[in-house]
């Protein structure tokens, strides 16, 4: 199964981390700000109401104030703030500024000023009188009779049922539930619950907008989509693609949170209208009330499965809370099924069905894991309970029926990325192997037997198992540039989006495999619309899988194109060459440094650049696999757990930098257990965020982790670029089931609502004993 | 006017009386200091104010009047980096970045007055630094690697 690399699977410093650790001016606001207006946004105080109007004269009269934005004065252009690819599959019921508000925290208007004091004292001599409409506030009061419709306008598109605030609505079927669960001996139901969570990447969503020589709008923005930006900007703000360049520079942090056009649109506005740069910067309590979250879920999950031990039918319903605006509605929601339920692809019989739903809460958005994470919660803890009720190991359980390689499922085919998916069998499955290394770095086996107890404190171990995609097969699309230099280096050009992913850094050993030169000898130039080619961006953990393939091929390409040089020089034919430590052997012995075959290139004889641009759209999407173990200690008094030690292995094909991918998994494992055990964003009655802070919203830091071991089981996936599948995403869908299955080995009670905070623990260990 | 030394260069600078060191210093273009909720909770904008780590939002530019000031600018010497900085390139603690420069001013302070930290004094150090991608495995290794090459080169 090993490959034999020479820059591929080692880790190697990341290219741009000399300028990250000695703080280079690297991020969006790092650049010369002297000149810049400052942007500020006035946020809709109510949950939903009409603006009947709004009075901006004493806020455009304050010296200093250049430029005040309604929707009086904006394009009306309905779009998606969605950063997917085109056609979105996400509705068009956003515009720049509406005349409804419908969460608190919505745009009402927006100023640009030469200050951010006097921005802030502009935007508070707005006038506006608002007439105000019941609210939703919960999926509940979303789906009852004569609830108010958030979504009136009439030129909004692709919304499934406005008048019922249904966003989407999925239903799939494979075989049929109701027989297959008549015919099962054990039919097991859940129901589970999650919450209102941020991304909270430590830079908050900035842009800073400005015109150049040739009056070129310049957004140089903190995203993971540069090329949608540039097209859902040129929509919204009604001018042509040619008249925008979006640059991302080093981003702070994503998770998906920066898949979505949030602020390029009005600094935008701002740098056309007034011709000065504009910069555009959430607060962080703005983050947190005005940009987007992961959809909180109720996902019921019915197993029928046979005396065999063997799942023969699953059910998934999911109702999804999309808040006041349906970004990723619909493929989150669809995600929920078609990302858990191939996983036990022995069940012959499979229905998934949901919608989602408005409500008058803040916006979901995608979100590391992207409804696989809601849909893992329900799914593992009820084959958890079937392992229990049929008094087998949950590991044996799951593996007897869980997917292996050679193996595909229906359910590819059913259900993809909103719409039919693509069928395909998985090539490289390791689960096996995770959960056999997983178990032992536990102690499973002794461990599930004795029970350790200390005072009120009862440890107990959990586990589950799950797998994720490899970017969107035959939609997402990746393109990589590479040109030769008369040293034998190349720049690579790559619209690919590192967002601290290392993306960069492990498609730059890509191509320094191909091309048989160090990594130092590749000089990556990432996500600049005018200077690298078309990429989706960094989602959907497609960068190493689709970006990567589109890198292998350019080198490819290159290489042929070197070959094609040295082949005369060496006098050997071209299938008799190869590229070793920066030159070119043949297979008589000669050879050529690339260096020597540039300056040919470029100086000598049929002079022509060494260069290619390739492609992919991958027609498969690989899974990752997770084997997720932890062992815990609940305090029977006072509901408190502590996780004691989590271990993850995890079959991601060759990691083209370990160290990169561990760090992938551990940053994810990291925020999935605060998403399990302390994260969640809270309402007033009156659908205020509460919590709008990093003080008052809990995230782990380095004291709150566990002692956390993510081990890299050793796997090859044959289509993918060395051997590769990607891992950004499938880490931050193990610590609820697994943490929610240990808490039960150890005292007994199952927990089915995010997160496990003393409070649900204690209730439920009262409950279980008679005592609520 | 204050007096401040930034990063060993002594000099005044205009400071409004409601200006935090952290917008004084990013206006001055030291922007390695970062920004991420001015509130001092995520530990972004740490940088040693007379050597000791602390929030440069929660401090009015005027009360520094006087001091020393270290940003992350000013931890490599010249072209050769701090092995703080060498320990986070080695052992991958650096993803996006932004919580870095806080995270290694913070580890240098720790190991300024504990060349020989445990890792619940590394991880009580570095508490106060909210990173969202790496989950802190790879920083603590990487301030026990710098504290050990420290030690050595000592």
């Amino acid at each position: 199964m090993t490959r034999s690399f020479s820059v591929v699977g080692k880790s190697e410093r990341k290219v741009d981390g000399r300028g990250l650790v000695t703080g280079r001016p690297l991020f969006v606001p790092d650049v010369d700000l002297a000149d810049a207006l400052v942007v500020k946004m006035l946020a809709s105080p109510h949950a939903h109401a009409r603006i009947v109007s709004i009075d901006t004269r004493d806020a455009e009269r304050m010296p200093g104030v250049r430029l005040v934005m309604t929707h009086e004065n904006t394009p009306a252009t309905r779009h998606t703030t969605a950063g997917q690819g085109f056609p979105e599959p996400s509705p068009y019921d956003t515009r720049m500024f509406d005349t409804k508000v419908r969460y608190v925290g919505d745009r009402v208007a927006a100023v640009a000023a030469e200050s951010e004091e006097i921005a802030l004292r502009a935007l508070a001599a707005i006038r506006v009188e608002y007439e105000e409409l019941p609210a939703i506030l919960s999926i509940d009061e979303a789906r009852a009779a004569g609830a108010p419709r958030i979504h009136d306008e009439d030129d909004a598109k692709g919304i499934y049922d406005a008048a019922r605030n249904i966003v989407a609505d999925v239903d799939i079927d494979v075989g049929d539930v109701e027989t297959g669960f008549a015919e099962s001996d054990l039919v097991i139901e859940t129901t589970c619950e999650t919450q209102y969570a941020q991304h909270t990447p430590i830079e908050t969503h900035v842009v800073l907008a400005s015109l150049d020589a040739e009056d070129r709008l310049v957004l140089r923005t903190s995203t993971q989509v540069p090329f949608h930006v540039r097209r859902i900007v040129a929509q919204t703000l009604e001018i042509p693609i040619r008249r925008i360049r979006v640059v991302k520079p080093r981003i702070g942090g994503g998770f998906g949170v920066k898949q979505e056009v949030l602020l390029e649109d009005i600094a935008g506005w701002v740098a056309l209208k007034t011709r000065r740069p504009a910069l555009f910067w959430l607060t962080r309590p703005e983050e947190f009330t005005s940009s987007r979250t992961r959809h909180p879920m109720r996902v019921r999950v019915k197993l029928g499965i046979r005396n065999t031990g063997l799942l023969h039918a699953i059910e998934m319903e999911a109702i999804s809370n999309t808040g006041a605006y349906g970004a990723h509605g619909l493929t989150v929601l669809a995600n929920t099924g078609s990302k858990t339920l191939p996983l036990y692809n022995k069940a012959q019989n499979a229905h998934f069905f949901g919608q989602a739903l408005y409500t008058n809460l803040p916006v979901g958005g995608a979100y590391r894991g992207y409804g696989a994470t809601q849909g893992y919660f329900a799914l593992e803890t009820a084959i958890d309970e079937a392992a229990e009720k049929l008094g087998l190991d949950p590991i044996e359980f799951r593996l007897k029926n869980a997917i292996r390689a050679g193996e595909g499922s229906p359910i590819f085919e059913k259900l993809g990325e909103g719409r039919e998916g693509v069928s395909q069998t998985v090539r490289s499955c390791e689960l096996e192997a995770c959960l056999r290394i997983g178990a032992e770095r536990i102690g499973w086996t002794d461990r599930r037997k004795k029970r350790v107890t200390s005072g009120p404190w009862v440890e107990g171990v959990g586990m589950s198992i799950m797998m994720q995609g490899s970017g969107i097969p035959q939609i997402d699309m990746a393109a990589a540039t590479l040109k030769m230099n008369e040293d034998g280096s190349f720049n690579l050009l790559m619209g690919a989006t590192d967002l601290g992913t290392g993306s960069d850094t492990i498609l730059a050993q890509v191509a320094a495999e191909v091309l048989g030169v160090p990594l130092e000898k590749i000089l990556v130039t990432s996500s600049d619309t005018d200077l690298t080619p078309f990429d989706v961006g960094a989602y959907a953990s497609s960068t190493t899988y689709v970006s990567g393939m589109a890198v292998q091929r350019a080198a490819e390409k290159v290489r042929e194109q070197i070959f094609d040089v040295a082949s005369p020089l060496l006098g050997e034919s071209r299938d008799r060459l190869a590229l070793r430590g920066g030159s070119v052997v043949g297979a008589s012995g000669g050879s050529v440094t690339l260096a020597r075959v540039c300056e040919r290139a470029m100086y000598e004889s049929d002079q022509f650049q060494i260069a290619a641009t390739a492609s992919c759209v991958p027609s498969e999407s690989p899974p990752p696999f997770l084997a997720n173990f932890a062992r815990v200690a609940v305090d029977t008094e006072t509901g408190v757990v502590k996780v004691l030690h989590y271990v993850a292995a995890v079959d991601c094909g060759v990691a083209i930098n370990p160290r990169l991918a561990e760090g992938q998994m551990e940053g994810a494992l990291v925020n999935g257990i605060g998403y399990a055990m302390t994260e969640e964003m809270q309402f007033s009655s009156r659908g205020r965020v509460r919590n709008a802070s990093l003080f008052d919203y809990k995230i782990l830091g380095a004291r709150d982790v566990p002692p956390i071991e993510v081990v890299l089981v050793d796997s090859y996936e044959p289509s993918g670029p060395m051997g590769a599948k990607s891992v950004g995403e499938i880490g931050i869908n193990g610590p609820i089931p697994t943490l929610a299955n240990a808490i039960y080995n150890a005292v007994g009670v199952r927990l089915r609502r995010t997160p496990f905070t003393p409070e649900r623990v204690l209730e439920a260990i009262r409950a279980s004993r008679g005592l609520a | 006017m204050i007096r401040l030394t930034v990063n060993g260069r002594e000099r005044t600078y205009a400071a409004g009386p409601g200006d935090t060191l952290l917008e004084l210093l990013r206006r001055e273009g030291f922007v390695g200091v970062k920004k991420g909720c001015e509130a001092g909770d995520c530990g972004a904008c740490t940088v040693l104010l007379d050597g000791r780590a602390v929030n440069a939002c929660l401090v009015l530019a005027v009360k520094a009047d006087g001091a020393s000031v270290v940003t992350i600018e000013g931890v490599a010497d010249g072209g050769q980096l701090h092995p703080v900085q060498e320990a986070f390139l080695d052992t991958g603690a650096v993803q996006c970045g932004y919580c870095t420069p806080g995270m290694v001013l913070s580890a240098i302070d720790l190991l300024s007055r504990n060349p020989s930290p445990s890792e619940p004094e590394i991880r009580d150090a570095i508490a106060g630094n909210l990173c969202r991608c790496t989950g802190y495995v790879k920083q603590v290794e990487a301030i026990e690697r710098a504290a050990a090459r420290m030690r050595e080169t000592r």
